[in-house]
């Protein structure tokens, strides 16, 4: 039986008085693909940063309601804590520029001042690379800058920087606008792979990519969500009018 | 309008002027076995190229809007069912061309007491009306006419399961008539075809418009 690794419940958010996630409510499965669409403004990042606390860090920003890990409130853990258990991955990637691509995948390490032996560090960061199916490109030039690597091969970078952490879920927001289909495409079957050991949640403007790669798919709307389903249901049979104009391309 | 929207709408067009072809088709086969007017017949033999023709235009804009729009939810719907009722509104012309050459070969009128003792007649028109329905049922997204098909096909059904029996008896009586018995009896099975795409037809309206399988299953649960 599937188990349930985030739940929501009556969560809101806001940016000063405007009120951008309203009252939303879902449950995340362990071990499964969950797409986020909706268009822009509708809160749907708003509301992945909420998951690992990334929201608060802006001023102004204020949020209320439940958010689990495990059934233990986020809100309630250390924001490091939480964010060593939830890792994110963004639109642009973004590795250190002056770190090596060794220190970048080992960065989350460095920053949070946990000392590891070079031996351990080593197996961290073939296993994170091997992962991502990157160590077979980068074994030879682990000391080269991040930034030497194509944008796709960056990305993927910044995904192993987030497994090496070995967190529970990886937060994706909008993690292939910025690539070329070919990258895309290899993203993509990353996530199949990463699958079998994290949860992942996937902002995506792309709503073929959404169909593609989760099993489930949330959709928002004005800051609420206005259905959550199968992705195979949202996709073929949506039970809301909102999510069908959206997804036939019939939005005004 | 979204461009899907303007390509649906076309595909939709086209789609309702193969409905009215198929059934102009099969209502002339019927004119001309009524009347057994040979031109008649001729005319719809002749037309099954132009049912043929849309059948193609119309799998290929399917094809073209599947590759070019990634249709989802009700549109994919809508184009899934597209593609199968375009399929059998093709082979409903196969039977109204098949119709027509019997009549094209056959030597004289059919007997009015044949005509009248197979019920041949009633399920003809019963035929051409379940056509029409299903075409009214999609042009005004109606699923209760769609469903009200099922029903109506029972009466085509009943006549096919009878024929073979009452023209068994009158052979026995009257044995010149076999060619004409033949005839009719080819004549009934492909009306009883035509039933039975028309069913087919029904079930992918409901599909394309409810999200509802019911294809293989009881119609009237």
């Amino acid at each position: 039986m599937e188990s349930t690794i985030i739940k929501s419940r009556n969560f809101n958010a806001s940016f000063g008085s405007n009120h951008v996630v309203r009252n939303v409510n879902i449950d995340i499965p362990r071990n499964q693909i969950v797409a986020v669409m909706g268009p822009s403004g509708c809160g749907k990042t708003t509301y992945l940063r909420c998951i690992n606390r990334m929201h608060e860090l802006i001023p102004g920003a204020t949020s209320e309601g439940e958010m689990l890990l495990n059934d233990e409130d986020v809100y309630k853990m250390h924001p490091i804590f939480v964010r060593l258990k939830i890792g994110m991955v963004f639109q642009r990637p973004n590795p250190f520029p002056n770190l090596s691509i060794y220190d970048n995948v080992i960065a989350g390490y460095k920053l949070n001042g946990i000392k590891l032996p070079k031996a351990e560090r080593d197996r961290i960061v073939e296993h994170s690379l091997t992962r991502v199916a990157l160590w077979s490109e980068v074994r030879d030039s682990l000391n080269k800058k991040g930034s030497f690597l194509s944008g796709g091969q960056q990305q993927r970078l910044c995904i192993a920087r987030a497994v090496a952490m070995e967190p529970e879920v990886i937060l994706f927001d909008e993690p292939t606008s910025a690539l070329d289909p070919i990258s895309t495409s290899t993203v993509e079957e990353l996530f199949h792979e990463l699958k079998a050991n994290y949860t992942l949640i996937v902002v995506t403007h792309n709503m073929q990519q959404a169909a593609r790669v989760s099993d489930k798919t949330a959709f928002f709307f004005l800051g609420e969500l206005v259905e959550y389903d199968e992705t195979r249901t949202m996709f073929t049979n949506p039970k809301d009018n909102r999510t069908q104009n959206y997804i036939t391309g019939r939005f005004s | 309008m979204a461009q899907i929207e303007t390509e649906l709408q076309l595909l939709k067009t086209e789609a309702v002027n193969m409905w009215t072809l198929v059934n102009s088709q099969l209502s002339k086969a019927q004119q001309a076995f009524l009347t057994f007017d040979k031109d008649l017949a001729r005319e719809v033999v002749l037309k099954e190229k132009r049912v043929n023709g849309n059948e193609l235009k119309i799998d290929r804009d399917c094809e073209n809007i599947f590759a070019l729009f990634c249709p989802v939810a009700i549109d994919l719907r809508f184009l899934l069912a597209i593609l199968k009722i375009n399929n059998n509104l093709e082979r409903i012309g196969d039977y109204a061309e098949g119709i027509a050459k019997y009549i094209i070969d056959a030597e004289a009128p059919f007997s009015d007491e044949m005509l009248k003792m197979t019920s041949i007649l009633p399920m003809y028109e019963e035929a051409v009306n379940m056509l029409e329905d299903t075409q009214t049922a999609f042009e005004k997204e109606d699923t209760i006419l769609a469903r009200r098909v099922f029903k109506k096909d029972d009466l085509l059904d009943d006549v096919n399961k009878k024929a073979h029996h009452v023209l068994e008896v009158h052979l026995t009586a009257h044995p010149e008539d076999a060619s004409q018995a033949l005839w009719l009896l080819s004549i009934i099975r492909r009306l009883e075809r035509v039933g039975d795409q028309t069913k087919n037809i029904a079930e992918e309206i409901i599909f394309y418009l409810e999200a509802k399988v019911l294809k293989h299953r009881n119609k009237f649960v």
